[in-house]
């Protein structure tokens, strides 16, 4: 399996389906282990990694996850692969550019992935689209056991399952639930969520993960706290009470933006339009920015019969051929293609060799061009 | 200082949170606390931390919580001054070792909590499943003293000294 045979299209959690699907882009479960009888990475040899890499690995790539699994050596994997797979939230940031003996087992349809050997001996995450947080824990705790059947991990009665850092202590579970706020954004009330954040004792981070900034409005929430706390506790908080307010929040913000600002919101649609449509040159975090608002547009339109001039010319736009249903119209799921398939590791290895910044900038204007253009073309 | 939440009542609750590096502090009435589920936790746990500080501590905590600065754990060679660098353990056993220095962190990182209640592995023996029913008790026996709940305290250490059997 090459990563280039997934590298041309989404992946399955992020085809914008799945409950609350026009705020909640994807929910993800994290889970923290290590094996019992070996020190923290921290105070590894090269050696004894690579004694825990291929005890997992053996214990792994054997599983039964109703599809097909593969498994990177990320250590050797050529610095264009680590990015990817960091844009496609199949490893960390950290275990890309880490140090020592790791790698990742992936499955197929990039719905599991376990990072052998990044802070911690062994973190499994489950991820699925929409806001679907239980059936994410029940598929990782699953998992999880089959794994223990296996491998004694590191537990102590007092404080659960041991892993390098305290803040992950206890459970090991971390919960995060990627958000699309861009109605909070337009309206000035984005610190409404930061605040209700806080008060929740969440952490908020950007789109890919710890550190980065929220690119295309995009905002990661996650539990803190991991001990003393059980995995269900935390997941009812977020799918009873945190995901909730926030949804809340957004929507009143939405219908804010239809009832009385309805000039902002066309604004920015069209601007977008226009600068996706005609734009030669532009850059990732520029695509980013403005494939929000047309998410935003969609989305309204869909879930809120909402239709404003900008809004109904959107419409008129068509899709890029791999996502025409019947009606052939712009979806979230040609929106979601353009986001991931222009970002810069995706278009590069799509294209077959590295290629410098404007280089990149203009094939990316192309790609958004051409998808949304087509249907004018075949119009006129 | 006046609550941040109402500005009205006088901030009596004064929460400072570090996430990522990043430390921000909250200052609220008990008022606006009670409506904030994680105010009210944060709030409890003063008592709870002195007692469970006291009931880890044997012997001597202020020598050994002086010396623990200096130890190198015996099973990986980790020390306290690592950690401060780090932000990681070095094995598992430093929870143990270190637990005097490493306590209070634990107990800040989990909103003043220090024992597990989740997940246990499957293959956990009996005597582990025990331990951690007793250690649940026992946080109980402790809540059910201060607040002067005899008759439940008596029930819980009757349970207690039925699974210690």
């Amino acid at each position: 399996m090459k990563l280039t045979d997934i590298s041309n299209d989404i992946n399955e959690w992020f085809n914008g389906s799945g409950p609350l699907a026009d705020i909640v882009i994807s929910s993800r479960i994290r889970l923290a282990r290590n094996i019992a009888g070996h020190k923290f990475l921290s105070h590894c040899s090269n050696t004894e990694k690579s004694e825990i890499l291929k005890k997992l690995r053996d214990v792994l790539m054997p599983l039964d996850l109703g599809d097909k699994i593969f498994y990177i050596s990320v250590d050797k994997a050529p610095t264009l692969s680590r990015h990817f797979l960091v844009e496609r939230h199949l490893i960390s940031r950290h275990h890309a550019f880490g140090k020592g003996p790791r790698g990742v087992v992936i499955a197929r349809k990039e719905f599991f992935t376990a990072m052998i050997n990044e802070e911690d001996h062994l973190r499994l995450q489950v991820l699925k689209a929409g806001c679907q947080l239980s059936q994410c824990f029940e598929q990782i705790n699953n998992i999880d056991n089959m794994i223990e059947q296996k491998v004694d991990f590191a537990f102590s009665p007092r404080y659960g399952y041991l892993t390098a850092c305290p803040t992950n202590l206890g459970t090991g579970v971390r919960v995060s639930v990627m958000l699309h706020l861009p109605a909070l954004k337009m309206t000035g009330q984005i610190d409404k969520f930061f605040n209700a954040a806080r008060d929740m004792s969440l952490a908020v981070r950007g789109l890919f993960g710890e550190g980065t900034e929220a690119a295309s409005d995009l905002y990661q929430i996650s539990n803190q706290v991991t001990l003393g706390i059980s995995e269900l506790d935390i997941i009812s908080q977020f799918e009873n009470t945190i995901i909730p307010e926030i949804v809340e929040y957004e929507n009143a913000a939405r219908n804010q933006l239809l009832s009385k600002q309805t000039d902002i919101l066309d604004d920015k649609i069209s601007r977008a339009m226009a600068l996706l449509q005609n734009a030669h040159l532009i850059s990732s975090q520029e695509a980013l920015f403005l494939l929000s608002h047309l998410r935003l547009g969609i989305n309204m339109h869909k879930y809120m019969g909402a239709s404003t001039p900008a809004i109904e010319k959107l419409y008129t736009l068509c899709g890029t051929p791999k996502d025409t249903d019947k009606t052939g119209r712009l979806s979230i799921a040609t929106i979601n293609r353009l986001f991931m398939l222009t970002l810069p590791a995706h278009l590069q290895l799509n294209y077959g060799k590295s290629l410098d910044s404007t280089h990149r900038d203009a094939l990316r204007a192309k790609i958004i061009r051409s998808a949304l253009n087509q249907d004018t073309q075949q119009k006129s | 200082m006046q609550c941040q939440i109402c500005n009205k009542n006088n901030a009596t609750i004064h929460l400072t949170e570090i996430a990522d590096g990043v430390r921000t502090e909250m200052h609220i009435c008990e008022h606006c606390a009670a409506e904030q589920d994680i105010a009210v936790k944060s709030h409890i746990p003063i008592n709870e931390l002195l007692s469970s500080l006291l009931a880890v501590q044997p012997t001597d905590d202020e020598l050994s919580g002086d010396s623990e600065q200096k130890l190198a754990c015996p099973n990986c060679g980790f020390t306290l001054a690592q950690f401060r660098k780090e932000g990681v353990l070095g094995c598992p056993y430093d929870y143990e070792f270190f637990e005097k220095s490493l306590l209070p962190l634990i107990e800040k990182a989990h909103n003043g909590k220090t024992t597990h209640c989740g997940k246990l592995p499957s293959k956990a023996s009996k005597n582990t499943k025990n331990e951690i029913e007793i250690l649940n008790l026992r946080q109980q026996l402790q809540a059910a003293v201060k607040s002067e709940d005899y008759e439940l305290a008596a029930k819980l250490r009757d349970k207690i000294n039925k699974i210690e059997k």
